[in-house]
């Protein structure tokens, strides 16, 4: 077997051990993503409760609480970044990262100072690497985020709201979430909100079924106000992180799936290659006998 | 008794615990034990790390281990909402 054939046998052995191994891990995504989207509307009713919960508050009282209340001055912004643990996920952490920094950009536009808390392994290098500061960061769930975890990264963030901006290195005054919505299978769209101060909205239309009667509140509605904002705060950390984990396999899923693709094509044009450095070997080797033969040939006719 | 029920819905953010008709929820808020009973006054209150009994249209009784969490009343609309339960 000549060198050239050698060669390209050996790139396609190797390519098709790649598809074997994107194509695992697109059947893993695939079969994760419908689990995630699972956790996504299993957390939707206790959201929703919440919200009416806090709905019904904010329209009965008149409680101001630290959690609504704008600062009239503000100093310096948290920013908390979602992104994955892991790569092969195609452009998932990255557009995350590019639509934090341009939050960035915006918020440091207002004179702003920017905290940056920081979820997934991608964001916490993306940053290292660029010797940017990080306040905080938590890594190791972003495929598999449990409440636990939105507790934990919701209570930090809410004591620095609380820690007043102007004397504490600590405060801040705004906090902004970025996480990459799950809208399809196709679709996941890195955004940024505004989670705190919250925004509480009048809404016009008819009130709601079922919010209309006067609450009573036990023990006080400044003190269910209390335990209720922290509780919403960290349901919509919570479904950032479900939405951003969902999102994360759908990419991976994608970017799998055209891995395995590529891998294809390629294999069918190495496979072409080979043929033809098999059959130009064969050619050559033809031509190297009938050439030899002439040469006996014409050797031997003229020592006659 | 009044044939009236309460729907309640029993949620934590993992998932949906209970839900169905009932004749009566208790638990336990900051001020203390509380029961509901159908046409009760709307209410919102704290809840306690505590038990939450559920007595289910059918007489049967649903018991769980709440830490933490809220429970909201109107209209005959039970919604508790714990932050864990255990069954």
């Amino acid at each position: 077997m000549g060198a050239q054939l050698r060669i390209y046998r050996r790139r396609i052995r190797s390519v098709k051990a790649t598809k074997k191994i994107t194509r695992a891990m697109e059947l893993i995504s695939a079969s994760r993503i419908v689990k995630a989207q699972q956790r996504v509307s299993a957390s939707t009713p206790y959201a929703n409760e919440l919200t009416r919960a806090v709905s019904a508050v904010a329209t009965f009282s008149n409680t101001n609480h630290p959690l609504t209340t704008e600062s009239a001055n503000p100093k310096r912004a948290a920013v908390l970044v979602i992104t994955a643990d892991r790569g092969m996920a195609g452009a998932y952490s990255s557009s995350a990262i590019k639509e934090a920094d341009g939050l960035v950009v915006t918020l440091k536009e207002r004179g702003l100072q920017v905290d940056t808390y920081l979820v997934g392994r991608k964001a916490v290098n993306y940053f290292k690497f660029r010797n940017r500061a990080i306040k905080n960061s938590w890594t190791g769930f972003s495929d598999n985020p449990t409440y636990a975890h939105a507790k934990a990264i919701s209570d930090e963030l809410i004591a620095a709201f609380i820690k007043d901006a102007q004397v504490d290195i600590d405060g801040v005054d705004e906090l902004h979430i970025v996480y990459t919505e799950f809208k399809s299978m196709l679709t996941q769209v890195a955004m940024n909100k505004r989670m705190l101060p919250l925004e509480v909205v009048e809404s016009d239309g008819p009130a709601p079924a079922g919010l209309l009667p006067a609450y009573e509140f036990e023990p006080n509605a400044e003190e269910v106000l209390n335990a209720l904002l922290p509780r919403y705060i960290e349901s919509r950390v919570y479904n950032a992180l479900l939405q951003s984990a969902a999102s994360e396999h759908a990419a991976r899923r994608r970017a799998m799936k055209s891995a395995t693709d590529n891998a294809d094509e390629l294999i069918k044009s190495l496979t072409r290659l080979a043929n033809a450095a098999r059959q130009a070997e064969i050619t050559q080797e033809i031509s190297e006998i009938v050439g030899g033969a002439d040469a006996l040939a014409s050797a031997s006719a003229g020592s006659e | 008794m009044s044939d009236k029920v309460l729907t309640v819905e029993f949620v934590t953010p993992e998932k949906r615990v209970w839900s169905g008709k009932a004749t009566m929820v208790s638990a336990r808020t900051l001020e203390g034990d509380l029961g509901i009973l159908p046409d009760h006054t709307p209410l919102l209150g704290v809840l306690v790390d505590g038990k939450v009994t559920i007595k289910t249209e059918t007489g049967a009784t649903e018991e769980f281990t709440v830490s933490g969490g809220f429970l909201s009343v109107a209209n005959n609309r039970v919604s508790v909402l714990g932050e864990s339960a255990v069954q």
